[in-house]
């Protein structure tokens, strides 16, 4: 199967109720051609409410959703020739898998001699080339979850539309499958938009990631924007594990400056912020541990604790340090013979200004 | 309590199971088989088909033969052209017609068909209503009711909630996702219809279809009433009761009977094998409902009335006849009465308390039996268990003709122990045949209400000392009740208008029951009134006992929330 064209999405200004409940409020989003697109967010957020009415299985109250330059709002889905894959797959029972994978090009009354062939080249494309002959019941969850991507990259779809893919597999071949998934995108260059409420997943294999919560879009960037630069604290909980410490923040000298309970004064590299209670955020593996004996770096302020509780993890150590009345997790790299603290023990927590970031909400 | 430990089970339970076995053989099993060996055998005992080449060179038998055919096949094609979009509709569309569905699903089964019959007749005969007022306004006159019209007529119209609820399940049952996957791929409308939405509803229908194949098929008493005598059943009755029991072609009509039953059974289940797609997943919704378009509004409230009225016709034709002096050659009868009540409440209390007593004493059985088997089945490891399932589920084929005739020729000649009565001639093998025609239901209710009970509510019982007898009683009866219950009252209902076997086990009047008291009056113009009176009365009983068997199931239903560890899955 050949590189297929590639579409821009976009998404303006669309918001949808499911009576007096609003579901999606206001959603603006512009997928790139060829792009690989993840809609991150917990669970009832409205992700696939969002993936449905791309599909045109929703209506929303307002807004438009334009693909390739057309506006296909009002476009019933059997003529939107956007493909879509179900989370539980969807196979018809009374089927095989070559009458599932044929069943769209059947629709689009393609010559029997060109369904033949498409529906090989789809098997073929997902390694499935010898089942086409057996029914869904008899296939794998695996396996049936390919023969569903078969059948949508069938017809060639403008856009590729993934509701949770892989959730319903289990750990070892999810991570098997995701790398598999992004290398057939790749292949076929066809733009795609994957729903997710594992961060891991989404963060490891899209170009970019929108975070939804609340049918709001909390932020939308590339997975190391939203790791880096977090826009509020549901992003800073919701991707990765972090530090969250509620403080004020004020001018001093040329920057700000950011005092708490717990850590004193931290002075920023940022050079304006609104005064006023704010919220600073840090990851664990920013956290440097010292033996309380040890030279402390002057670069970084540094404060005592104790160590609560300690998790060993493979790569590193985690470390639960009570530093007054708050609890900081810091995450240490661990090898052979790197010295280890031990719960009790009293320790220096290093913070380094630059990889804190000053939270707006 | 004493196990045999190796083997897993009780010597009660073990005796329990020969005791349902020797009453399944003797009064189910042994009966089935007399009727076949005499269908088989020359008066010498020799294995032959001669018999069944008489009955095929006897131009009537023939007749009968392709008749029944014809009259069971076009059934289920009315029925489910009845039953289709009636599902369709309550399936796929959101509108407030959907309880008046679920309405048309009940009434016409609150009715025996028999009963209906003559008011059919009546209503859409050659000089009924209908017939006299088209005969006014354009001259014309149709053949509705002539012949086997209608028996097709009279069965397809009560017969139908079969197709309609196992096909409204069936399409409930379907996962919306499968609907818009394939709109997804291109498809709408009736392609969607035809390639994906029916032939994933498709096990549901042929269940259905089956079911009311084997239901005309075996109706002995809607062709009696509308004086069709051309057909196997009736035939079977006739040569039975005219020539005797010795004729052998009762028997080859008996065999030919079963086989159509196992037939269709046969060809459902060939149908769904490996077809029973539970496709609905755990927290998805079926199929999407639309809203209907004002055009479609019209089209399918049309059909739902018009159903709605073919459906009441019966009832409110017995209504009337029941409450009319005369009625023949009018639109409607010509002034009211209650007259064939005071005739009923006269004449027919004894045949009351015997329907009383033969269906409550047959639904007891029923439940008793159906708990047995259940348990032994769930509960134990007896070897051969599942035989019992078999045996007890194997009279869902069995017409009730050929129950009775099996039950006149394997009893014949034996007397009543104590009594100066002959078994054939007592109200006892009554009782049996409708025990044993309904203990199918009664048996699927109770083992239903077994299965939905967790295994630990018992071993926790034992666990604190109860013995598996006490665990029986205290545990597994009271919280099966609900199940148990529903299925007495299904037995029940559904024996009070049992006709095929009565009419032919039936030997004196004071033994009657009210089915065939009915049957009785209809034969007589005279007796119209007089019927249709005791129809309504038996329509009453029936109708109470659907409704108490709803509220008990619900209330069933309730009681199984409130005990959230028996949903729990090992
Ligand atoms: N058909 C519906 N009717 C009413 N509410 C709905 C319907 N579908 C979804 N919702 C609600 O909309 C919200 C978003 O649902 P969904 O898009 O499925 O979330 P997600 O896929 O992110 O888990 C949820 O609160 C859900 O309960
Ligand atoms: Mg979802």
């Amino acid at each position: 199967m050949d590189a297929m064209q590639k579409v821009k999405v976009e998404i303006r200004n669309v918001s949808l109720a499911y009576g007096a409940t609003p579901v999606l409020r206001d959603i603006s989003v512009s997928i790139a051609p060829g792009e690989f697109f993840a809609l991150l967010g917990p669970s009832g957020s409205g992700k696939s409410t969002l993936l449905r009415l791309i599909a045109g299985f929703n209506q929303a109250q307002s807004g438009t959703i334009i693909i390739g330059g057309e506006d296909i709002t009002r476009v019933p889905p059997w003529q939107r020739n956007i493909g879509m894959v179900f989370q539980n797959y969807a196979l018809w029972p009374h089927m095989t898998v070559n009458g599932n994978v044929a069943f769209g090009l059947v629709e689009r009354r393609l010559p029997r001699e060109v369904i033949r062939e498409k529906v090989a080249a789809a098997l073929e494309l997902v390694g499935l080339r010898d089942y086409g002959e057996r029914r869904p019941g008899q296939l794998s969850g695996g396996q049936q979850q390919r023969v569903a991507l078969a059948r949508t990259i069938a017809i060639e779809p403008k856009v590729l539309l993934l509701d949770e893919p892989l959730s319903n597999l289990d750990a070892k071949l999810r991570v098997h499958m995701r790398t598999e998934l992004l290398a057939l995108q790749r292949k076929l260059g066809i733009t795609t938009i994957f729903v997710t409420h594992d961060q891991e997943e989404a963060l490891s294999i899209s170009d970019r990631v929108a975070v939804l919560d609340g049918g709001v879009i909390q932020q939308i960037g590339t997975p190391m924007e939203l790791y880096d630069h977090p826009a509020n604290r549901f992003i800073a909980n919701f991707v990765g594990t972090i530090n969250l410490l509620k403080g004020k923040v004020g001018p001093a000298g040329t920057g700000v400056a950011f005092d708490s309970h717990a850590l004193g004064r931290i002075t920023l590299p940022q050079t304006k912020a609104a005064a006023g209670d704010a919220e600073i955020a840090i990851r664990p593996h920013a956290l440097t541990l010292l033996a309380s004996g040890d030279n402390t770096d002057a670069g970084q302020v540094w404060v005592e604790g104790t160590v609560a509780e300690r998790e060993f993890l493979g790569e590193f150590v985690r470390y639960t340090v009570r530093v007054g009345d708050t609890d900081l997790i810091a995450d240490q790299p661990h090898y052979s013979g790197h010295p280890i603290h031990v719960p009790g023990n009293r320790v220096k927590v290093g913070i380094n200004p630059a990889q804190v970031r000053l939270l707006t909400a | 309590m004493m196990t045999t430990a190796r083997s897993g089970f009780t010597l009660v339970q073990a005796a329990l199971a020969l005791l349902i076995a020797a009453f399944l053989l003797a009064f189910l099993v042994v009966p089935v088989i007399m009727v076949i060996y005499v269908a088989f055998a020359n008066p010498d005992g020799e294995l032959t088909l001669s018999h069944f080449a008489s009955f095929f060179q006897i131009s009537l038998m023939r007749e009968s033969f392709w008749n029944s055919l014809i009259v069971a096949t076009l059934s289920v094609v009315f029925a489910s052209l009845i039953a289709l979009p009636l599902a369709y509709f309550t399936a796929r569309f959101e509108f407030r017609g959907a309880l008046l569905i679920q309405t048309l699903g009940i009434l016409p089964l609150i009715m025996p068909p028999f009963v209906g019959a003559v008011a059919m007749q009546l209503i859409f005969g050659r000089s009924g209503s209908l017939n006299l007022l088209l005969g006014d306004w354009f001259d014309i006159n149709l053949p509705i009711m002539q012949g086997l019209n209608g028996v097709i007529f009279v069965e397809a119209l009560h017969y139908f909630p079969f197709i309609l609820m196992n096909l409204t399940v069936a399409l409930n049952n379907i996962d919306s996702s499968m609907e818009e996957s394939a709109q997804n791929l291109g498809a709408s409308g009736m392609r969607l219809f035809r390639r994906i939405v029916f032939p994933l509803a498709m096990p549901g229908y042929v269940a259905g279809a089956a079911l009311v194949f084997i239901k005309v098929f075996d109706d002995l008493g809607t062709p009696l009433v509308l004086n069709v005598t051309n057909m196997l059943a009736p035939q079977a009755y006739l040569r039975i009761t005219s020539v005797g029991i010795e004729d052998p072609i009762g028997y080859v009509i008996s065999v030919l009977m079963i086989g159509f039953s196992l037939l269709a059974l046969w060809a459902s289940a060939l149908v769904l094998k490996g077809r029973d797609y539970a496709t609905l997943q755990r927290g998805y919704s079926g199929l999407a409902r639309r809203r209907l378009k004002p055009w479609q509004s019209v089209i399918a409230y049309g059909w739902i009335i018009l159903v709605l009225l073919l459906v009441l016709s019966p009832h409110l034709g017995i209504l009337l006849l029941s409450f009319g002096k005369v009625w023949s050659f009018s639109v409607l009868p010509d002034s009211f009465t209650l007259e064939h009540y005071m005739t009923v409440a006269q004449d027919s209390p004894r045949m009351v308390w015997n329907t009383m007593l033969y269906c409550g004493l047959a639904a007891t059985l029923d439940v008793i039996l159906g708990t047995a088997i259940a348990y032994l089945i769930l509960r134990t490891r007896l070897p051969l268990r599942q035989s019992l399932d078999f045996m007890a589920s194997a009279a869902l084929a069995i017409p009730g003709v050929v129950l009775a005739i099996g039950y006149l020729r394997t009893f014949k000649g034996v007397q009543l122990p104590f009594m100066d009565e002959m078994l054939t001639s007592s109200w006892i093998l009554i009782m049996l045949a409708y025990t044993v025609r309904r203990l199918p239901y009664a048996l699927r209710s109770c083992v239903a209400a077994l299965q939905q009970m967790h295994v630990s509510l018992e071993e926790a019982a034992e666990n604190l000392g109860a013995s598996k007898r006490r665990t029986i009683y205290r545990i597994v009866v009271p919280l099966m009740a609900g199940g148990i219950l529903a299925g007495f009252v299904t037995s029940f209902m559904t024996a009070a208008v049992e006709l095929s076997a009565t009419i032919m086990l039936t030997t004196s009047q004071t033994d009657a029951p009210m089915s065939y008291g009915i049957y009785l009056y209809m034969q007589s113009a005279a007796g119209r009134g007089p019927g249709a009176a005791l129809g309504v009365l038996a329509v009453v009983i029936v109708a109470l006992g659907t409704y108490f068997s709803h509220r008990l199931i619900r209330s069933r239903a309730a009681g199984q929330q409130a005990r959230p560890l028996q949903k729990i899955e090992v």
